[in-house]
């Protein structure tokens, strides 16, 4: 009983005060066949030797700080966190706190979660940003339960870009199964070569949503205006599927007319963690916040004239407006939010737009040397960010065992999710690769060309 | 494109700037080496943002900002915080270091299996030790949270009914006195929702369910113990009738702290069940997450599990470990989110909580949330009327109001911080008046559940002879009451921006 | 509370103009709401409805409630300004507050305002 802080001594006058004999005692209302059944689980460690086991687990794997050198991205980055940050989500005040229901006694959360929604809102360029989705795939899926509910459920089809993340699509689809809205255009058999205004053919007045990445999930950045404007000419929403390090150099979906923009903030100081808990941001209009999901902060004044934040709006949410709300979203990634919103603090407009400019030119360093490479070239033309499509012309499971013998991680096989695309892989580059990596990279590729 | 609200005359009180105030053009909080590679020209001008209206403060700026901001919180790490339903237990250290090991830090989620085998035990080992604890069959770790959960284990009951050619069944029955995640779920999936009341003892009403069990139903999700923190006295007759119309049984599994070690759900009958890693098994609440919300099935729902479970794809020999990796179930329901849960901030610290207690270990967790949650129930009785009066399991429901006063739950709970507590959950349960529903957990000591039954009582005296004290309440905290018709009428919902940024860029 | 006495009124605490076809939220209700921040007409012109549809939604600071249609009828009318000034159900619920307006309509289950009346006083009880 570790953490446990009651003597036996107390316990028993406990008990008395009670009017029972015995802990066991209070589990009568248990059904006797099913009580108290005998668990088949290893003995209590004690914290050194949990800490021993633990760290046995951790050394096991083959990280890509110090043991493997990585060029594998496709939804979650290896970006430089700086120290501050976990500093900050290391504080008991931070961590062992509940959602800020009683805004008197939390404020630091309220604020930091208001300055969080300011900085998404500034990032992506629209004028609202929630509290925070389970990460950038569950936010894009509840970006449809929102668009869905604008239209009062009268638009029962969705169109989605083949190009948006193969795990994404797969939630979208999961996500839609029960209220039977329509999944369109998420063919991976699909033209992939093919100009995303193309998407237009798809919507009709029964699309409630359009949904496209940037950069898509090849790394290819195009202008969606035009798109928009089309898409909203026909009644619809669009909802945009951003990284967020890649706003800081490139123009913002809001800016381009977007309705809905989400995304995972993974890489704003986030660790990668095997995948999580990362956080899905999601910005939206203002016209569309009552229909929006999660938590919102807003600002006020408390009794004593002094400016503070509160959860507002807060009827929309589900201890409310229960089975008729958007969502049933209660928990959602508050730490993981203060961890970005500390992270962006940092960085701040130089710091992350160094960030991005540092992914830009290695990647594009990296795209040049392996292009290069006899047989092996990219797949694309359009302009890209931090990730791009190689065509390796032979299996990439080949080509990743022969890099990880040497100590590399590959790219993404893009042939599990794209046919057309078997023997390519998507290869992401950050400021974390520095030029003698990505030069082994070459080098070993060019290797497996000759061989 | 950022909607600025005006800003206004009247003179507020600034307590702490916004990070955005504290900006200063030119101040670098991090600096990031120079690229070691032969530059290449941007894209064309026209794909750029032109402004980037990001904060601009210098390293030690930021963190005293937070660290002002942090001192604002009440938080376990400084105080009682028997807020109901939320299992505001300790959060041991030793969790926040086991989940940063580096080998889980900076392990990217789709490496090469063989080069995760860490990873992949760790959860192929938690998904066994859940089973074991629950009595399930399967279990995905892949939910985020508790609601996330329900939404994976109603998309797997509509599977499983679907898959018998059992189209027709569209209601999901629900307790009046269920979490409001509970009919959310079932809205999103467009079922609807049929309310069963409770009777007087706080038990699901038997009459009510028979008449709405019928084969239109998809099942019943049921909080057990439940909201009023009482275990069901016909647990077993409600799930007899439930599966007696080919209903299924969904257990919110938010109150599993009560039953570590004490009674399996999968053993009684339920079918399906979420865990709050969050609330049970010590991961921290975070300030509203990350949570980490694993589903537990019987075995003829395995099938439908989302995908993928982590599963031995070699077997080992003798001195040999397995293959860990991962499988997809045969009619699984889909993928609930991107990658394979919250493995570094649910599943190690959970592992290590779990690992930690061993079976005596988890029974003693549920004993003394027991014990605490009756001995205050006891004490406090006599001075707030308790509606269902029994012994309760980790938490009970008071009523906050007196004859004749016009004090209020809300009253109450605000006089509590005066006295540095924090007060518990608020009208919740929807069936009791002016809900107090408190939960101490079992990390409290004797000490600490005298001195908040001392101020209970004080406060119930200041109820009869000072109301103002609990109506003006909170007074010693740094924050008073806020106005919330403010907060939504006017909905500020983003800080202003330094001067001189371009809102258009 | 207020109840006009040329107006009918539902248990579910809506009014209905049997003169003007005209509907909304009863004074009593908004009271209980009390600050309305949000509201959202759920039918549109022309639509054919029954007595007891959902013909609104609205969200207080702290509560939330369908509205149902206290007659059926053809919807001629809907207010579409209320979006903007949902406040206006706190301070005017049988005026700038209305939500539709319908033709042809037969009120469903109503009662009149004493009785209205007497019905809000016993639920404070
Ligand atoms: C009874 C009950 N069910 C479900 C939930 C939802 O869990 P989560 O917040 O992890 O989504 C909660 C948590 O607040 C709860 O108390």
């Amino acid at each position: 009983m570790t953490y446990i802080p009651i003597s036996p001594k107390e316990r028993d006058a406990m008990l008395e005060t009670i009017g029972v004999k015995s802990l066991d005692d209070l589990f009568d209302v248990i059904p006797a066949k099913h009580r108290f059944p005998k668990l088949d689980l290893p003995a209590a460690l004690t914290e050194m030797e949990a800490l021993d086991e633990l760290s046995g687990l951790a050394n096991a794997n083959e990280n890509v700080r110090t043991d493997l050198v990585s060029f594998l991205g496709a939804g979650m980055y290896n970006h430089y966190i700086p120290s501050a940050v976990d500093h900050m989500l290391r504080r008991g005040e931070f961590y062992t706190a509940y959602t800020p229901y009683q805004p008197e006694i939390s404020q630091g959360t309220l604020q930091a979660i208001f300055e969080y929604q300011s900085l998404m809102s500034v990032l992506t360029g629209m004028d609202v940003s929630n509290a925070s989705h389970y990460d950038g795939a569950t936010a894009a899926a509840e970006a449809v339960n929102l668009a869905f509910a604008q239209f009062r459920g009268k638009r029962k089809k969705v169109v989605v870009s083949p190009t948006l993340h193969p795990q994404y699509r797969a939630v979208v689809r999961t996500y839609m199964q029960g209220i039977g809205v329509e999944v369109t255009g998420d063919d991976p058999n699909a033209d992939l070569e093919s100009s995303p205004n193309d998407l237009i053919n798809l919507v009709d007045d029964n699309t409630c949503l359009v949904i496209v990445q940037y950069p898509d999930f090849f790394g290819r950045v195009y202008d969606y205006t035009k798109l928009i404007d089309e898409v909203h000419a026909k009644g619809a929403l669009v909802c945009v599927v951003a990284n967020p390090t890649a706003l800081a150099m490139f123009k913002t979906p809001g800016s381009m007319g977007a309705d809905i923009v989400v995304g995972d903030g993974q890489p704003l100081g986030i660790p990668m963690w095997y995948g999580g808990p990362s956080v899905g941001f999601f910005t939206t209009r203002k016209n569309m916040v009552h229909k929006m999901a999660g938590r919102l902060v807003g600002e006020t004044v408390d009794n004593k004239g002094q400016r503070a934040y509160v959860l507002t709006l807060t009827a929309r949410e589900q201890h409310i407006k229960r089975e008729r709300a958007t969502s049933n979203i209660c928990t959602n990634q508050g730490l993981i939010a203060l961890g970005t919103a500390v992270y962006l603090s940092l960085l701040g407009k130089k710091g992350l737009q160094q960030v991005a400019n540092l992914c830009y030119q290695k990647a594009h360093y990296a795209a040049q040397e392996l292009s290069k490479i006899d047989g092996m070239g990219l797949c694309f033309t359009e302009p890209f960010f931090h990730e791009f499509a190689l065509c390796v012309n032979r299996p990439v499971d080949e080509v990743n065992a022969h890099l990880l013998e040497h100590g590399i991680i590959g790219g993404y096989d893009l042939g599990q999710d794209y046919p057309s695309l078997k023997d390519h892989m998507l290869i992401a580059v950050t400021e974390m690769n520095t030029k003698e990596e990505i030069d082994t990279l070459v080098e070993v590729l060019s290797e497996v060309s000759h061989d | 494109m950022i909607d600025a609200p005006e800003k206004t005359t009247t003179d507020v009180k600034i307590v702490e700037p916004t990070i955005f105030d504290l900006s200063s053009p030119g101040r670098t909080g991090v600096t990031m080496p120079a690229s070691d590679v032969p530059e290449t020209a941007l894209p064309p001008e026209a794909l750029l943002r032109s402004e980037l209206p990001l904060p601009e403060l210098a390293e030690v700026d930021v963190v005293r900002h937070y660290m002002h901001l942090s001192s604002f919180n009440y938080s376990v790490d400084s105080g009682y915080y028997p807020l109901g339903s939320c299992t505001m237990k300790y959060n041991p250290k030793i969790n926040e270091d086991t989940c940063r090991l580096p080998g889980f830090l900076f392990t990217h989620p789709l490496q090469p299996v063989e080069t995760v085998q860490g990873n992949l035990a760790l959860m192929y080992q938690l998904q066994e030790w859940l089973k074991e604890i629950s009595g399930f069959a399967g279990i995905t770790l892949q939910p985020a949270a508790g609601a996330h959960g329900e939404f994976t284990g109603v998309l797997i009951m509509r599977a499983y009914h679907k898959s018998r050619g059992d189209d027709k069944r569209t209601k999901m029955l629900i307790p009046d006195a269920a979490h409001g995640t509970n009919p959310a779920s079932v809205g999103m999936m467009g079922m609807s929702v049929v309310t069963i009341p409770s009777d007087e003892r706080g038990n699901v009403d038997l009459k009510a369910l028979e008449a709405a069990c019928d084969d239109t139903v998809v099942g019943m999700m049921l909080t057990n113990p439940n909201t009023l923190g009482l275990f069901d006295e016909h647990i077993e007759k409600v799930i007899e009738l439930v599966h007696g119309c080919g209903g299924l049984m969904y257990g919110d599994g938010a109150n599993l702290n009560a039953l570590l070690g004490i009674v399996r759900p999968g053993d009684v009958g339920f079918d399906v069940m979420h865990f709050n890693l969050h609330k049970t098994f010590a991961v921290p609440h975070g300030g509203g997450g990350p949570g980490s919300g694993p589903v537990g099935v019987a075995a003829h729902l395995v099938d439908f599990l989302p995908e993928p479970l982590v599963g031995i794809i070699e077997e080992g020999e003798d001195e040999l470990p397995p293959l860990y990796g991962f499988v997809k179930p045969e009619k699984s329901i889909g993928r609930m989110k991107a990658f394979h849960g919250h493995f570094g901030g649910g599943h190690v610290r959970a592992f290590t909580y779990i690992a930690m207690h061993g079976p005596d270990g988890l029974k003693d967790i549920s004993q003394y949330a027991v014990l605490n949650a009756n001995y205050l129930q006891v004490r406090l009785r006599d001075t707030y009327k308790v509606p269902y009066d029994r012994i309760c399991m980790h938490e009970f429901v008071a009523e906050g109001r007196f004859e004749g006063s016009d004090v209020r739950a809300l009253d109450i709970s605000k006089r509590l911080m005066d006295y540095n507590f924090h007060p518990p959950t608020n009208y919740f349960p929807l069936i009791v008046h002016e809900a107090l529903m408190i939960e101490p957990t079992e990390t409290e000591n004797k000490d600490t559940l005298d001195a908040f039954v001392d101020v209970m009582i004080k406060i119930a005296e200041e109820a009869k002879t000072q109301p103002d004290l609990l109506h003006n309440a909170p007074s010693t905290t740094k924050f008073g009451r806020m106005d919330e018709v403010k907060a939504a009428r006017e909905l500020v919902l983003c800080c202003w921006l330094p001067e001189g940024y371009d809102l258009e860029a | 509370m207020n109840a006009p006495a040329n107006l009918k009124y539902t248990k579910s605490d809506e009014w209905f103009d049997p003169e003007t076809g005209k509907a909304g939220l009863s004074d009593y209700a908004q009271g209980q709401l009390s600050d309305i921040v949000f509201v959202e007409i759920l039918v549109d012109e022309g639509d054919e409805i029954e007595a007891g549809k959902a013909i609104a939604s609205v969200e207080s600071v702290k509560a939330s409630a369908e509205i149902y249609s206290p007659a059926g009828g053809k919807v001629v009318a809907v207010n579409k300004d209320l979006a903007d000034k949902p406040e206006s159900i706190n301070t005017d619920p049988y005026g700038e507050a209305w939500m539709i307006q319908l033709e042809g309509g037969s009120a469903g289950d109503v009662m009149d305002a004493a009785a209205y009346e007497k019905y809000c006083e016993e639920r404070d009880h």
